[in-house]
């Protein structure tokens, strides 16, 4: 296994509902990348058709079969590739699905699982939600794979980490807002603390990789970034441009953050499990049980 | 039109009348008006407003405008005359001929060519446009559209003309489907059977001008957006390739004439992306 990963972030902006001209676009950046001696290229979520795709679902939706998404997996036989489109399964639910793909094969397909259905945000009117978070190995140890709003639960970098990740990868759509008195977006401010949180605590690399471009007015603000498990950028790609940007990541910075801060050895899965389990149950309860003073009506 | 898809584009009158009459009444009052302006053109989209509206609120309530253009059709004036003596309602003939004129002879110079037709067109559209906002405020009136689905998904309207109203009434239904309550509510026979026309140049016809009838249309409309099929799935059906590809590509390229403005975020609560309320919030 090489000490290092030498990847790139693909921080490109992929065109509304035009499945042909994006796949087009990730072959190109797939060859440059390739060219730049990168052994991962990243692509930020729904890459492969824009973000905001409403009524466009039922054109854009592939299933992991259909021949674009086979022409950019075939093109992983010399570099990996990690890429983002909706997802058709055979009984037509509608995901929004992120492929590791490794030696022209799929190696792990993940599932969005959380869809933000609140403020700006409207995926669960079209979209189903994925019901798992697994690690998985593609040559350089175990890695994970979380799609934008799942990073922000807690519980999905926990998961992926204990699951044995030791970097886990964000494509993300994230959108560029709360512009205040800071040279930074709101969103971008809350995403880089939340991503170095994660690296320092989970003892892993954070791969952050965010599309950019206009989306009837709203802008994707780009700057995708890497963490690192001692708390280091290891990269940064600008913001609300275009950017293909390599890093070489040395996964010895794991053993040795997760040797120094043992946070995951010392986790205790079972007292969560149990707790869990209690949690769950009162939920339950709570939901079957009469409302207090309403039978009296 | 396949006996099928006529089968389905076929409405409930009464249902349908009794939807559209609470519409207006409601939403007109909803707003805080008693009274409706509109533009009436001759044709059978404006008149079936007016019809419904007269019905919905009483011929007293309804001011139709009239705004012709020295090239408009005689038989357009005539027509729009019947609907106002067949229904009742106020009605104000406003000549648009002397501000089109002057604006483009003063643009016309400025910009040292004449204007093309589409130009005037557009400009004759917004005229009317502005006329009917200003009458609003005149009568305190609430301005109805008179934009049919067909019309909305073509793009076959101009923006901030023709395409502007308050409220409209029509605006969900196809072309035959405006033909058939037309004919139901008793829109004068001359105006049924002509064909339509947006009058905007002499012997100008809204079909010709398409390259195809509205019955095509709405055929393949009603499939593509009501059913969701694909123009493959059409394809397959036997419609004529030109038919779909032009359709799509109409609705495609003319999204920007159904949405307001769009809005450069910046904040955390931008206008119209998550500051969203309904418009009866504010009535």
């Amino acid at each position: 296994m090489p000490a290092d990963w030498r990847m790139a972030m693909a921080q490109l902006r992929p065109a509304l509902g035009d499945v042909e001209q994006n796949v087009a676009k990730h072959l190109e950046y797939i060859e440059q990348a390739r060219a730049l001696g990168a052994q991962l290229v990243v692509f930020p979520e729904l890459g492969l058709t824009g973000y905001q795709v409403q009524d466009l679902v039922l054109e854009v939706a592939r299933s992991l079969d259909a021949p674009e998404i086979r022409r950019i997996t075939e093109a992983s036989r010399d570099i990996d590739v990690l890429f983002s489109f909706v997802e058709e399964s055979p009984d037509h639910r509608f995901y929004i699905t992120a492929v590791y793909a490794h030696g022209g094969f799929v190696v792990h397909r993940h599932r969005k699982v959380y869809l933000p259905t609140y403020g700006m945000f409207d995926e669960a009117r079209d979209f189903a939600a994925g019901r798992s978070f697994r690690a998985f190995d593609a040559g350089h140890g175990s890695v994970g794979m979380m799609i934008c709003e799942d990073a922000w639960h807690v519980s999905s970098a926990y998961l992926l980490a204990l699951g044995g990740a030791r970097v886990i990868f964000v494509p993300a759509a994230s959108p560029a807002r709360s512009v205040t008195d800071q040279n930074q977006f709101g969103s971008q401010t809350f995403w880089r603390q939340l991503l170095h949180v994660y690296a320092r605590l989970f003892g892993c690399y954070m791969v952050f990789v965010n599309r950019t471009g206009f989306e009837d007015g709203i802008s994707f603000f780009g700057g995708s970034c890497i963490a690192s498990p001692d708390g280091h950028w290891v990269s940064e790609a600008p913001v609300l441009e275009e950017a293909l940007v390599t890093a070489d990541l040395d996964l010895g910075a794991v053993r040795r953050a997760r040797f120094t801060t043992p946070i995951l050895r010392d986790e205790r899965t079972d007292v969560v499990l149990q707790e869990l389990t209690r949690i769950v149950q009162m939920e339950a309860d709570r939901g079957h049980a009469p409302v207090r003073g309403l039978e009296e009506r | 039109m396949r006996p099928d898809i006529e089968q389905q584009l076929t409405l409930h009158v009464d249902l349908t009348v009794r939807v559209l009459t609470a519409f207006i009444r409601e939403e007109v009052e909803k707003a805080g008006f008693r009274d409706v302006v509109l533009g009436l053109s001759g044709g059978i989209d404006s008149a079936l407003v007016a019809f419904l509206a007269a019905r919905a609120l009483g011929p007293e309530r309804v001011h139709g405008v009239l705004m012709p253009y020295r090239t408009s059709s005689p038989n357009s004036l005539a027509d729009a005359r019947k609907v106002v003596e067949a229904l009742g309602v106020h009605a104000l003939t406003v000549d648009i001929t002397a501000p089109v004129d002057a604006y483009f002879a003063q643009m016309d110079a400025l910009l040292g060519e004449p204007a093309s037709l589409l130009r005037r067109g557009n400009r004759m559209a917004r005229e009317r446009m502005a006329t009917l906002f200003d009458l609003s405020a005149h009568y305190r009136a609430l301005v109805l559209g008179t934009s049919n689905k067909t019309e909305l998904l073509l793009g076959y309207g101009t923006q901030f003309g023709d395409l502007a109203s308050a409220l409209n009434p029509i605006g969900d239904l196809y072309k035959c489907q405006v033909r058939q309550l037309a004919a139901a509510l008793g829109v004068p026979e001359s105006i049924l059977s002509k064909p339509p026309s947006a009058d905007l140049w002499q012997d100008q016809t809204d079909e010709r001008e398409l390259g195809f009838t509205y019955d095509e249309a709405d055929e393949v409309l009603f499939q593509l957006v009501d059913l969701r099929l694909s123009p493959a799935e059409l394809l397959d059906k036997g419609y004529n390739p030109t038919l779909i590809q032009t359709v799509v590509r109409r609705i495609r390229l003319n999204q920007y004439k159904r949405r307001t403005p769009v809005i450069a975020k910046l904040s955390s609560r931008t206008v119209g992306v998550d500051f969203r309320y309904l418009r009866d919030w504010g009535s």
